[in-house]
Order: C-alpha cells, then structure tokens, then sequence
C-alpha cells in the first residue's frame, strides 16, 4: 500500500511568547519537533507499510527548518518525505493548509491512505484531515483507534463515538485521522537516523505545486487571525484563606453564588 | 559542561534518552518491585540498534567505542541502574571475545548480541575467588576435543538470562595465575545449570545466579585466545569496562541530582520552598559538582581508550572508583535531600542509593581498585628512578 | 445572503434520541442574539430524523427549523450529510453556518466548508459581532488556551465556525416564539457514499464523559498514591462530575489514561473545574485553562496552577477535600 502521513512541526513546548511590536508569535528561536499527535499517524503508517510491504511517504508544509522532522520521520521508518516550502505558504490556515497538501499528493503519484494526527498542539483544529479528503474528492473518517482490516479497494476501520465505537469500511483511496489510543510509536532505530542523516528530501514550492499564492498564506486563506492576545483570567486568584472549615465554608457559598453548582 | 559531541554521538545519547524516558521509565519501578529481568526493554533497545552500538562493523554491530558505550549506559542509567546493567553487562560478556576471539568465534557469537536476539555474560568470580580472583577453582581439564569443565561461578550478572558465558577457568591448577583460559559456554550445553536467582539490595530487575559446571563439556574451539591468557584477558577486559561501570554510577546520580532539585522546588516548610535554605542549596552544590568531576574523568579515560592509548589500567579504575563512590555520596544526599518521602519507595531516590551501591562493588571492589591505582602510582615513581 | 450584517446565521442543531442538545440550544441562543445585532435572521438546521423537540428551537430563538428528513443508510452517513448541507448552503445562501465542535466538527463541517470554498474558524469560545465592518469575530483557543486568537472572514463566505460545546449558556425559552418549520427530503441513499457504516459496539464505561462534563475534578500527583484517587473520585461522585487527572499519576500508573486531562490527554472547558493536588504544569493548564471557573487545592502556594485559578486554597487537600465532599453530601440530603 502507497501511505502518505501528513505531519506538521510544532513548538517542543507551548509556553510561547507573544512579541510586543508585532502582536504575532515571537517563534524564532524555539525547538521545534514532530506534532506528538502525528507520531501516532507516522506509526500507523509505517506499520501498514511493513504488513503490506508497501510505501510511506510523509509530507509537512513549513520553512526550511521542517527538513529535520521530515528527516526525523525517516528514522523512525518513513521511506521518502518531501517538504512543502514557500514564503506564500506562511500564515495559512486550515483551508490554504489542506489545499496545498492536496496539490502535493496528487502530484505525487498514486497512493491508496492519507494518514494524518488528530490535531496539532499549537492550534489544535483538527480541520486538516477532512478538509484535505473533501480537497482530494476521497472519502474521510476521524478519530480512527483500530485499523481491522487492510484491502485492495478498501479498508475497514473502528472509530470512537459518543457512545462507543463504530466500525466504518472506506474505500480506499481515503483520508482517517487517528487517535492516540491506535497503537505505542515505536522509538527510532540507530540505523534509521543514520539513514535519515543522508536522505534527499526534495523541496517543492507554490509554482512547481501550481498554486497561486493569491489563495494561500496569511493574505490569501479563507480565514484570518485579526489579533493574538492573552486570555484575560476573571482578575487575580481569589485565595481563601483560614483553616479548612472555613475555605470550604467559603467556596461553596462562591461557588453556589455563582450558580456554579 | 558542554562535552561537544559529534552528530553521531548526540543521536546516540538522544536515542538511549527516549527509550530511558519513554519506555524504562514507566516500568522501573515495578521491575525493581518484583525483580523481573527487563525482557521487554531488551527488545525494545534491541529494535532500536542499541544493542549494535558495542559490536564491530564487521560483525553487524555499529563499531562504536568506549566512550559511545558510556553515553548510551548514563542515559540508560539515568532513568534505572538496574536495567542499565543487564545492557551493559552483555557489552561486558562479548569483550572477551572482541578483543581475543578469533574470526570463527566472532562470526557465530557477535552478530546474535548485535540483534539482541542472545545476551552476554562474563564470569569470573567464585565462592572463594572475588577480589582474590586468582584464587579461582572451576577447573578446565583437557580431553580430546573437549574441556571439561567443574566447578560454580558466584553473582553472575545476567546469569541464566544470557546464552553467551565467556568464562575464565582454571586449565593448569600448578601454574598458578598463568594457568588460568577463558572459554566461551553456551547455555543448554549439556553440564551447565544455574543455580539460583540472587534476592539482591539494589539492581533488582538485573537478575544475578550462579553458573554450575557438573562435567560440562566445552568444544575446544570455544577457547579465546590461547591456554594460560585468561587472567590477561580478564584483566584487559576490565580495563575496557570499567569506565562503562563508572557511567553507570554518573547516571544514577544524574537521576538523584534530578529528583532532588525537582523535590526542593516542590517541597514548601515554614512557607517556602526548601530549594532556599541554604543547607539545602549546598548540598546540591556539592552534588553537582561532584557528579561532573566524576563525569569529566569518565569520559576522558572513555575518550583515551577510543583514541588509541597503549595503557590505561589506572585511568580506568580511577574513573570507576571516583565516580561510584560519588554515586554512593550523590544518591544518599538525595535521599536525604527529600527526607521523609526519600526513604518511601513511592518516591524513585531511595532505589537510586540501593541502585548505586553495587557500582562500589563490581568490577572490582573499590579497595582493590585502589590497590590497582596505588601499584600504578608506585611504579611510575619506580621507573622515574 | 441578505445586504445586512452578517446575513442568515445558521446553527447545526445536534440531537441524542430525538432531543436537542442543551450545547445547541445554548448556540441558537446566541446566534439569536447575533441576529439581533445586525437585523439578520436564525435557522436552526436538523440532520436527525424525528426531532420531538423541533418546536422548542424556534423558542430558544430560531426565526426558521430545516428538518433535514429522509432515509440514512444504517442510521448514519458522513457523505450524505455532507451533500444534503452543501446542496441546502447552496440554494439558501447562509452568511454564517454554526456548530458545536465534536464529531460533527471533526468531520462533516470541514468537508461541507471546503466543498463551499471557504474555511472554517474551529473550537471557539465565543462570537461577536463586529458591527464597524459588518463581521463576525470568532475567538479561539490556541497554545493549549495560552494564547486567544480573534479569527474573521474577511472576504469568504458563509463564515463557518465550530464552538466549543460550554461556551455559552442555555437560555430561557420564550414559548410566545414562533418559528417557520421547512421540511427538506432528501434521500441520502442516493449519494454514492464511500463509507459505511457495518457496526455499532457501545462501550462507554466512563459514567460521565469528561470531554461533555459540566464539572470535572482532578486529582494530582499530591495525592500521594493511587488509594488517595478514592478522595477525588468522592467529590466528583456527589458533584456528578467527571474524574480527570494529570499526567504524574497515570505515568505512575494510579489510575488509566482515559482520565487524563492535558496536552496529551483530553481537553475540557467545563462550567467549574477542581484541581486537588495539582501542580498546575504548563502542560495540564493546555487541557483545562478555559474552563469557567477553576478551584485550585495544593499545599504550596507558589504551584503555577493558582495563577489560573478562579478561586485558590492553599492547604492539605486531604483535609479540604473530603470536608468539602462531606459539607455537599448534607445538603443534597
């Protein structure tokens, strides 16, 4: 089976700082590594790969620094990865995101699963799986924690569900996001990193993709970040303080007087 | 201290961190609970080329050196002394034969170790040979294209675990020290059974038994090197690993350190955080610094080995003692460092002191060790003349 | 689409056997609000068959109901809702289409606003209008809730956002309000769906999902020990909350993974949310600093989570907390 994982690379940790001047996201200079969530999709991947004897490819959209998670997901076992680089990809959103993704896979070649996390940890939408099978014209389904069964034209999956699980067939070629609860991801071989050291990871930008920067990007997504800020807590911390009869005394009348309960 | 490692080194420590941090762990303290050999990390490590790193290139293995042997064991060490020690004390087993063996016994031994599919052991130490280990008597006598070994090997780490046993035995009883061969045994050769699995203080999920030779018979080819080397080849052996035990002990109190720190910042009396009484604050001063003197010197006795030195006997029981006896000093003020909740096994630092005690003991007890030093120092002033 | 403000708000109506959820009631109730704003008007939208409470959506403020009617195949179809709201979006041209975020904002929102070429603004935690350039402001969590994020339409339409399922509150119905019923049929078996839907295991054991919960209660690694759960396991039980945890105790094995509240567990934006024993690390915080009202219980005073907390007390939790579980029990009698 031809498996494609799509991945992102997200700030190591989410403590972030907002740059005063701008009111963007003071970025630079932060580790950066492969989206936790998508190291499921990655595992599940190449675990397809090694039952069907086929192929991963993995993609992310992002500057020339995303070539190391790209490299990173090689070690772990992903045969090829290609990076998605332009300077009109930068600020997209959830749409321009999928489209692009969808123009690289299609220019990719043949391939029967899109494999994707369940969102990422800095904006956390989950809209990027779906958006990229409606983008692609194939069919999706989320939150898959099971892969039952690998078919030629088809796959059957089990998703969790409001009340449960359901077990859904897709025909393939399809889209799933998958949840943590898939499987453990394997920690990376010695050889495999070495591998990754010298690997090509080819680099294709908006023309050789065909997407007109007009679409994508901060200035061309459907959707905009008109402003960053931090939440405003309901004012400081009221701590209450005395012995323990007293600060339960006094939270259940806040509490109550709230209508919180 | 920024060591400055190369590329290949930083993903070496990176790797053996992940599987320390990810996968050891969650478990260690169960496995030091129920003293379960750690067949599962084994596995683990072994997927993950770990076990590749102290084999030659040529036979599978990634030809790494002492010092990449070092990193990888204070990652694993850092996180649990007890499953650091059934990794290394196979890195320790094959040494015998990377140095002595021959091509035929490289080839049918190495590339299973590399896998991870067998593990290692070395065996010297008897009831009645420890520190005194010419003393030995497990007997080797010849018989056409056999050795037929008698006699019970004491504390072997990995015992009944591993199927590779490089052996030192006594082939020529009246040539006293130089009668001495190291042989390879392979569990399931037909004489050899183990005796039972050791209840130990520390490194509990390492698992130590006695070897049993009854009229066992070993093929001739399984000699390394040639009969009467054994005690060099032990001793060379050692040389070799006795920086990888002071490691060990690097790692142990690198988690001590940790777990200490993280404590005094958590822990609030008389309204704030012990991290600032000053009492505190020394002793966490004197740790650290300790722990990276001992580091400096392990890695620098690591790093003349790998250079190619022609002698190092000294530096490398030096790096062994200084750092376990560290250990000792680190993992104890840690515990004491969290007081009260340090002695409970619900908190990881009182498994850490038992854990590093045994880094004072192996591979030479420290007293020997420093009669080895003290011979060293001696001669050397003796040349000077 | 209407010349005026933010034209025809759409809500997606979720139903569980046959009734409204309260987390779309409080949305149409906010929608109406919206409509208000800018002279526009509210359509509730029903993919259900046989909704008992359709009347009600036009009492909570929808000036218009779709019922969304017709057979499904095996009672459910991704591909169908998709066609069936994309072809309904097509020829009555909402400005904004709303829905609560979950499953349906997981999979059939994107796709429908990707097949009306526009985006979509997911996991907000509240919408206003913009009456200066005629736009909805949508605001949304990111960084595990560090940070807020004002997202706009500026040139795209419908404006699609998902919200997070406590928001907003469920108003007062106001019986006296009519609203126009429309029936849409539509035979979802015709579209060639390439999912399918082969069986239903219903396994939930949780007695209250944390995701869904109005109050979760959290235990920490200040509990000590996985016995101590008990503690925190009371409390939720006489609230009727959710039990959460943080990462230390599942890593220490005290209790399963399900329960785990953060950035590698689940996120929740309950109404009141109780921390006992929690450090509060950055991590954490990423799962639950949306939450209306937090209580934080830890016994030292410097632990990061009182610099979200609503309401602090610095104390022993095993005081506090079955005090306090003790003081609910008397009054619910």
């Amino acid at each position: 089976m031809n498996v494609i994982v799509c991945i992102k690379q997200v700030p190591a940790k989410i403590k972030i700082e907002i740059d005063p001047k701008t009111g963007t996201l003071a970025s630079g200079g932060v580790d950066r590594a492969i989206n936790p969530p998508d190291l499921y999709a990655l595992e599940e991947g190449i675990r397809i790969k090694e039952r069907t004897k086929g192929k991963v490819t993995v993609l992310t959209i992002g500057p020339a620094k995303a070539d190391e998670s790209l490299r990173e997901a090689i070690g772990y076992g992903a045969d090829e990865a290609i990076l998605l680089s332009d300077p009109a990809f930068e600020g997209s959103d959830t749409w321009a995101t999928s489209h692009v993704l969808a123009k690289a896979i299609k220019k990719s070649g043949q391939f029967d699963l899109v494999l994707c996390g369940k969102q990422s940890i800095d904006g956390e939408t989950g809209q990027v799986g779906p958006m990229l099978a409606e983008a692609l014209g194939v069919p999706f389904v989320s939150l898959v924690n099971k892969i039952e069964e690998l078919g030629q034209i088809s796959i059957k999956v089990m998703r969790m569900s409001d009340e449960g699980h359901q077990l859904i067939e897709m025909m393939l070629p399809g889209v799933i996001n998958v949840v943590k609860e898939i499987n453990v991801p394997r920690i990376p071989s010695l050889r495999g990193l070495m591998v990754a050291k010298k690997a090509k990871v080819p680099v294709w930008n908006a023309q050789e993709l065909g997407i007109d920067p007009a679409v994508v990007g901060s200035a061309g997504s459907p959707t905009r970040v008109a402003k960053v800020f931090f939440p405003q807590r309901p004012g400081k911390s009221e701590m209450l303080q005395g012995n323990p009869e007293s600060q339960v005394d006094q939270l259940l009348e806040k509490l109550r007087q709230t209508k919180a309960i | 201290m920024e060591y400055f490692l190369s590329e290949q080194q930083k993903t070496l420590k990176g790797l053996a961190r992940q599987i320390a941090e990810q996968r050891i762990l969650p478990v260690r303290a169960e496995l030091d609970e129920r003293e379960e050999f750690p067949w599962d990390l084994i596995k683990e490590m072994a997927s993950s080329d770990l076990l590749r790193v102290f084999i030659p290139e040529e036979y599978d293995g990634l030809g790494g050196g002492c010092f990449d042997l070092c990193l990888v064991v204070e990652e694993l060490s850092r996180v649990c002394g007890g499953i650091a020690i059934s990794y290394a004390a196979s890195a320790l087993g094959v040494l015998p034969l990377i140095l002595y063996g021959n091509d035929a016994q490289k080839s049918k031994y190495l590339p299973a170790v590399a896998s991870g599919s067998r593990l290692a052991a070395f065996a010297v130490t008897e009831a009645t040979a420890g520190s005194d280990a010419s003393a030995i008597r497990t007997s080797a006598r010849r018989d056409g294209d056999h050795y037929v070994l008698n006699g019970t090997k004491q504390f072997i780490t990995n015992g009944g675990e591993a199927e590779i046993y490089t052996v030192v035995v006594m082939t020529d009883a009246a040539k006293g020290s130089r009668g001495a061969s190291a042989l390879v045994v392979e569990k399931g050769t037909p004489g050899f059974t183990f005796g039972k699995k050791e209840k130990k203080m520390g490194i509990r999920s390492s698992a130590t038994r006695e070897l049993v030779f009854r009229d066992c018979r070993v093929p001739v080819e399984n000699l390394i090197s040639r009969e009467g080397m054994g005690f060099i080849v032990a001793m060379r052996t050692l040389d070799r690993s006795r920086p990888g035990v002071g490691a060990q002990a690097l790692g142990i109190a690198q988690g001590a350190l940790e777990a200490a720190a993280e404590y005094a910042q958590q822990r609030v009396q008389f309204g704030h955080p012990i991290s600032t009484i000053q009492a505190v604050q020394h002793m966490l001063a004197n740790m650290a610094t300790e722990l990276e003197a001992a580091r400096a010197l392990v890695y620098a006795t690591a790093r003349t080995i790998d250079a190619g030195a022609r002698s190092f006997t000294e530096e490398s029981a030096m790096a062994k003692l200084f750092a376990s006896d560290m250990a000792m000093r680190v993992t104890t003020d840690a515990v004491q460092i969290l007081a009260g909740a340090g002695y409970m096994r619900d908190y990881p630092v009182e498994k850490m002191m038992r854990d590093a005690k045994i880094t004072q003991i192996y591979e030479g007890t420290n007293q020997v060790i420093r009669n080895a030093i003290a011979l060293e120092v001696l001669k050397r002033k003796a040349k000077q003349g | 689409m209407t010349a005026d403000g933010l034209g025809d708000i759409w809500v997606i109506a979720e139903q569980r056997n046959g009734h409204t959820k309260a987390a779309s009631y409080a949305l149409i109730g906010r929608a109406r609000k919206l409509a208000d704003e800018c002279q526009s008007r509210v359509a509730a939208v029903c993919l259900s068959q046989g909704v008992a409470d359709a009347g009600q959506l036009a009492a909570f403020g929808a000036d218009r109901v779709y019922l969304l009617d017709g057979p499904v195949p095996d009672g459910w179809n991704d591909d169908a809702y998709v066609k069936e709201l994309v072809d309904l979006a097509r020829r009555d041209k909402p400005g904004v289409i709303l829905a609560t975020s979950g499953a349906l904002g997981l999979s059939v929102i994107p796709r429908v606003a990707v097949a009306l070429d526009t985006g979509v603004a997911a996991n907000c935690i509240s919408l206003d209008y913009d009456a200066q350039n005629r736009i909805l402001v949508q605001t949304r969590p990111a960084f595990g809730g560090s940070l807020m994020a004002n997202v706009v339409f500026p040139n795209k339409r419908p404006q699609i956002a998902t919200v997070r399922p406590h928001a907003f509150k469920k108003g007062e119905p106001n019986s006296a309000r009519q609203g126009e019923m429309i029936r849409v049929d539509f035979d979802r078996r015709s579209v060639t769906a390439k999912t399918k839907l082969l069986n239903v295991v219903k396994d939930l054991t949780e007695k209250v999902r944390l995701d869904e919960a109005e109050i979760v209660v959290c235990g920490g690694r200040g509990l000590g020990k996985a016995e101590n759960f008990g503690i925190v396991a009371e409390l939720a039980e006489v609230l009727g909350a959710a039990l959460g945890t943080s990462r230390p105790p599942v890593d220490d094995g005290w209790i399963p993974y399900a329960h785990q509240v953060g950035q590698t567990g689940k996120t929740v934006s309950p109404r009141l949310y109780i921390a006992c024993g929690v450090a509060g690390a950055p991590q954490h915080l990423a799962g639950m600093q949306t939450s209306e009202i937090i209580v934080a219980i830890n016994e030292d005073p410097k632990a990061p989570i009182f610099e979200v907390a609503t309401y602090g007390m610095v104390g022993d939790l095993f005081k506090i907390v079955p005090l306090l579980t003790k003081k609910l029990r008397e009054t619910r009698g």
